[in-house]
This record gives C-alpha cells, structure tokens and sequence, in this order.
C-alpha cells in the first residue's frame, strides 16, 4: 500500500528543510543582534550590567534549549498572546544563540591586549569609541571562525523545535517516516540533509582557523 | 495579566520529578562513561593513524557533529529497527547518547593527545616501555588533565540534550514534566520547575566533573 517513492519522500523533506533554513537564518541573525547588546553588557564598566548579562548567559547555557522552547511557548501565551510554532521557535533560538555568541565574542574581546584599552582611554575615548574604533575591529577577525563555527549548532538546534509542531526538517520526518513506514530510510535522509547543510560550515570553519593560525605565526 | 500561579498542584507529583531526575543521570552516567571509551578507541586510532579504523572514526566523527542529536535519537529508535535491530526506549536512548558524546570527545582527545609533546614518547620508549605503557602512563594522563574542562563542558552539553530523550518516552526529567503537565495543565509552573532542576544538575555535575579532573586526574601530573 506504500505509494510513496524514495523521490517523494525526498521531495517533501527538502520543501521543508527551507523552514530549517529560514529558521537558522532569523535565529543567527536576531541571536547576533541581542549577542552583541549583552556583550556590550559583558564588558561594561557597569558591574550591574555585568551581572546580568553573565546570569543571564549561565541560564542559557545550563538549561535545556527544549525546557527553554517550552516555557517561551507556554509563557507567552499566559500573557494572552496567541503564540504560532513560528513566534516561540524563533524567539527561543535567538536567545539561545545570543547567549552563546556573547560568550564566544567575550573571549575574542578578552584576546585583545589590555595595551589597546589604556591606549585609547588615554586618547579619552569613551568605552562606546573604544569598542567601535579600537576593539571591535580587531576582535572581529578572530571571531570569525567559531562564530561560523557555532552557526552549525544553530542548524541542529532548530531541529528540537519540531518538538513543539514547527514543521520542519526534523517534524516533516517524522510525519513522512509515520506516513510511508519506511523510517529507516527517512531518517538516514533527513540526517543526511542536516549533514550536507552542516558539513560545508564545518569545513569552512576549520579553514578560517588555520589560515588564522598560519597568518598568526608570521 | 490575571494568571495565577499555583506551583502547590505540582508536589503531589513530585515522585515523577525524582524518577525523572534519577532517569537522565541514568543517561548521563551511561553516555558519559561508555561515551569516553568509544571517544578514547577513536582518539588513539585517529591520532596513531591505525589503518581502516582511523578513517572509519574520521567519517562517524563528521556526521555525528554534523547532524542534531534528536535525529540520531530517532534513527537510532525508529530507523534500526529495519535492519532487524530493536531496541526499547532506554536502550535507544542510552546508545543515542554514547555514539553523540563518542563523537565529540574522539575530537577532544585527539587534541590532547597531540598537544604531548614527543620528546616525552621518546623518553618513555628510552626506558624501554612498550606502546601501551607509554600510552596508559605518559599520553593519556596528560592529555585527558589538559582537555578536562572542554571535555567536562561536552558532558554537559549532553546531559542537557538528553532531554529530548522524552520524544521516544525514556522516563527522563522532560518526559516526567510533560507527564505532570498532562495531568494537572499547569504547564508554564512545571517547566520553569524542570528548567530549574536542570540548572541545578548542571551546576551539580560541573562541580563534580572538577573535583575528579582535580584529584583523580590531575594527581600525579
């Protein structure tokens, strides 16, 4: 009674591996923007500031992305707003990549000499110009290759959303595999999907980093 | 907003927090221990480029790093079970979290055993000692105290990724909030009760992951 082809199946998933790709794409991004709000936090004179920003990356990073998804989910419709798949599945992974990418651009900040900050205080610059003519500039070529690098996990962190009906790579699976009873074959396609969107990121990343290392030793 | 809070609704459930709590450091106990023996095995393969196995460890590193862990968690429940292998929802989930955290720290380890520096193997072969001597006394001791805090982090990341466990039913903490959740409707208390249970665990689990890299395995080194 299977009338489903290996085409078909094939088919379904790539039509909602685009949701997957949407999905990483708004969480990079957005995760991006509040990351580089709560690094600015991060490395703030406010120790109030600082505070925050660090509880606020602890939480993310020591908690489920699934428990952090369901309370978004079931958070925001306690205050009477009607929450899509599409609102808590973004929402949830902008934050969990802004934890993340604070964390990782913290470090790169941290691997500017502290020569770089008293220089520029002593051209009284305020923190707002040291960031952005001083540290910034510098601390964005080392962050290139693990932010490209975490970009991986972004993509299989949108696959935990299909937990709470966003129909993505991952659900579409799951209902294909329920549909056709041919879960073997649907899941070893759906993981090679995710593999073929990862592993040009990770090969990338890796080249960044040693033709960072090699230029570094020169 | 005129919600209520009612968190009293949930202590008469609390008997599926605790088994939920005992479930994932079930899991975790499992995929951490069998998960650093597969990681060690890839780790010396890949590092003395043992043929055949070196490659195969090469390819299963990438796609597991490439791939997210619920998909390995579903191929591995629903999918195996078409070349003739069924498992039950523990045994699934246990393997799931070995072949995920082998992944990683086959990687973590390579990089430690790379960064002893060869004069130290010289050495040891001077005094005689064989292959696996030297390894068990002079490699793998010090590069497991050098990547300790990386591989301490993975574990982490793991017993947390664990919670998607609860898809397939293993009777993990998610699976036991979702019960809860279930019964008395009080989703947004039960979840932000497990989110807590689950910082504690991580927090529990990073201390306990540094007093062992501190006297277990940093001794002697």
């Amino acid at each position: 009674m299977s009338d489903f082809s290996t085409w078909d199946i094939l088919r379904n998933l790539l039509i909602a591996a685009r949701w997957t790709i949407v999905l990483s794409i708004v969480a990079f991004l957005g995760g991006g923007l509040v990351g580089l709000g709560l690094l600015l936090m991060r490395t703030s004179k406010s120790r109030a500031l600082r505070t925050i920003s660090r509880a606020y990356i602890e939480v993310f990073q020591s908690t489920p992305l699934l428990m952090q998804l369901f309370l978004l989910f079931f958070g925001v419709a306690l205050l009477g707003v009607d929450v899509s798949p599409w609102l808590a599945a973004g929402l949830a992974l902008t934050l969990f990549t802004s934890a993340y990418l604070a964390e990782i651009w913290r470090g790169c900040v941290e691997a500017i000499p502290r020569g770089q900050w008293e220089a520029s205080s002593s051209l009284a610059m305020t923190y707002f110009e040291q960031m952005r003519h001083v540290i910034l500039p510098q601390a964005l070529r080392i962050a290139i290759p693990p932010t490209v690098g975490f970009s991986v996990q972004v993509v299989k962190g949108t696959a935990v959303t299909s937990i709470i009906g966003f129909v993505e790579l991952t659900k579409a699976g799951t209902m294909i595999a329920n549909a056709t009873f041919a879960p073997f074959t649907v899941f070893g396609l759906v993981a090679l999907m995710y593999f073929l969107l990862c592993f040009p990121l990770s090969v990338y990343a890796g080249k960044l980093e040693r033709k960072m290392n090699v230029t570094r030793q020169h | 907003m005129d919600y209520l809070f009612d968190f009293g609704s949930i202590w008469e459930y609390r008997e599926y927090l605790v088994n939920g709590i005992l479930g994932t450091l079930r899991l975790t106990a499992a995929g951490t221990v069998l998960g650093l023996a597969v990681g060690i095995l890839g780790a010396v393969s890949r590092a003395w480029k043992l043929p055949g196995l070196a490659q195969l460890y090469a390819g299963y590193v990438e796609l597991i790093r490439n791939t997210p862990f619920i998909v390995q968690l579903f191929f591995v429940f629903f999918g195996l079970p078409g070349l003739g292998v069924q498992l039950n929802e523990w045994q699934a989930a246990t393997l799931a979290m070995i072949i995920n955290l082998g992944a990683y720290s086959t990687e973590i380890i390579r990089a430690g055993i790379e960064a002893v520096p060869k004069g130290q193997i010289e050495a040891a072969s001077a005094l005689a000692m064989s292959r696996f001597q030297i390894f068990r006394h002079v490699v793998l001791r010090q590069a497991l105290a050098k990547i300790w805090p990386a591989l301490s982090s993975q574990i982490i990341i793991v017993m947390l990724g664990s919670s998607v466990c609860s898809q397939i039913s293993a009777e993990e903490l998610t699976f036991g909030a979702n019960f809860i959740q279930s019964r008395n409707f009080r989703a947004f208390e039960i979840y932000l009760i497990a989110t807590a249970l689950y910082f504690m665990l991580a927090l529990l689990l990073r201390h306990l992951l540094v007093l062992f890299g501190r006297h277990v395995i940093a001794r002697r080194s």
